[in-house]
């Protein structure tokens, strides 16, 4: 160790010898496996291996997973916003509505759970992470943490006001844990002063976060 | 523990959710067993997730219902509304009647 250098006095966990001179900016290989991580890739490469699938079938079915955006939950509010009889199919049967937008729907059931004054609704999944993939694509980095897991069910109004949102006692605040067989997606209320808004730029309102609960359309959103 | 009754409840049913004290893939939460709450929808009939995940299809279908607990019956400190609350999705096996 060069003793200029006090932040090299670690044990190296790998062990090639190279000479003490300037260190690599950034190791090539410096992520260790989890062990789900290890366990997939190790029956991924059985399955192959013995031929029952082939790996186009697991990238295809990655493409499909990654095909879902919010965009597609976004159009599916804006047409609710203009279209009443379509909304009523949507908090009747959402999977059926978004089947009839082209919307490819990978879910089991989903269900659209209505914004209204008197209450706000907010989704979580405390046990793992379920979500509704083919509205909203992946979820972001903060709804599968342990931390919004916990407190979205615990203290919503706290979690809310962080994200920027702040209801009066009178508006209940609603959370939906989606812990079994049915996924959730916010249908928010359309802004005021949007009645000259066509769907497609009602659909630009509209964010990934307002449809799980943490965001209102038309507020600074990011579409 | 009273046997489990075998009709599916009405909406609006005061229900208690039970703590099965079972082992592997269960789907009911922790923080809600032992809580009172009230049938809000009857989602249909599904598999049930703590046979399913072991690959013991087929076994039949169970009554899924989505109960509404308030949360000043969740947390005795919780700091919010007196009228908000949580819902989410209970098995009918894991529900009595109160």
């Amino acid at each position: 160790m060069r003793p200029d250098h006090p932040e090299h006095d670690h044990a190296h966990p790998h062990d090639h010898n190279h000479a003490h001179g300037p260190h690599p900016t950034r190791e090539d290989d410096d992520v260790v496996l989890s062990y789900g991580e290890a366990r997939f890739l190790a029956l991924k490469g059985l399955l192959i291996g013995k031929g029952i699938i082939t790996a186009d079938e697991v990238r295809r079915q990655h493409e499909i997973n990654e095909r879902g955006t919010p965009h597609q939950g976004a159009r599916m509010v804006a047409k609710a916003w203009v279209d009443p009889a379509f909304k009523a199919r949507m908090l009747k049967d959402a999977k059926a509505a978004a089947i009839e937008l082209g919307i490819e729907v990978t879910e089991a059931e989903l269900m659209a759970i209505e914004n209204t004054p008197t209450c706000h609704n907010i989704i979580v999944c405390t046990l793992c992470s379920c979500y509704p993939r083919s509205l909203l694509g992946e979820p972001p980095a903060w709804y599968v943490s342990k931390a919004y897991r916990s407190r979205a069910v615990r203290e919503p109004r706290k979690v809310l006001r962080e994200f920027g949102l702040s209801f009066p006692d009178a508006v209940e605040v609603r959370v939906h844990d989606s812990n079994a067989d049915l996924r959730y997606v916010v249908l928010p209320m359309r802004p005021p002063g949007t009645e000259a808004a066509s769907e497609a730029e009602l659909a630009d309102l509209i964010s990934r976060d307002c449809l799980v609960g943490t965001a209102l359309p038309g507020r600074n959103t990011v579409s | 523990m009273s046997p489990e009754p075998s009709s599916p409840y009405a909406l609006g049913a005061r229900v208690r959710i039970v703590d099965l004290k079972k082992a592997g893939h269960v789907r009911t939460p922790i923080y809600v067993r032992e809580k009172i709450g009230t049938i809000d929808y009857f989602c249909g009939a599904f598999e049930n997730p703590e046979e399913r995940a072991y690959g013991r299809v087929g076994s039949g279908r169970i009554p899924l219902y989505r109960v509404r607990v308030m949360q000043r019956d969740l947390w005795p400190d919780y700091g919010g509304a007196d009228n908000d609350s949580l819902l989410l999705e209970i098995y009918h096996h894991w529900l009595r009647p109160t």
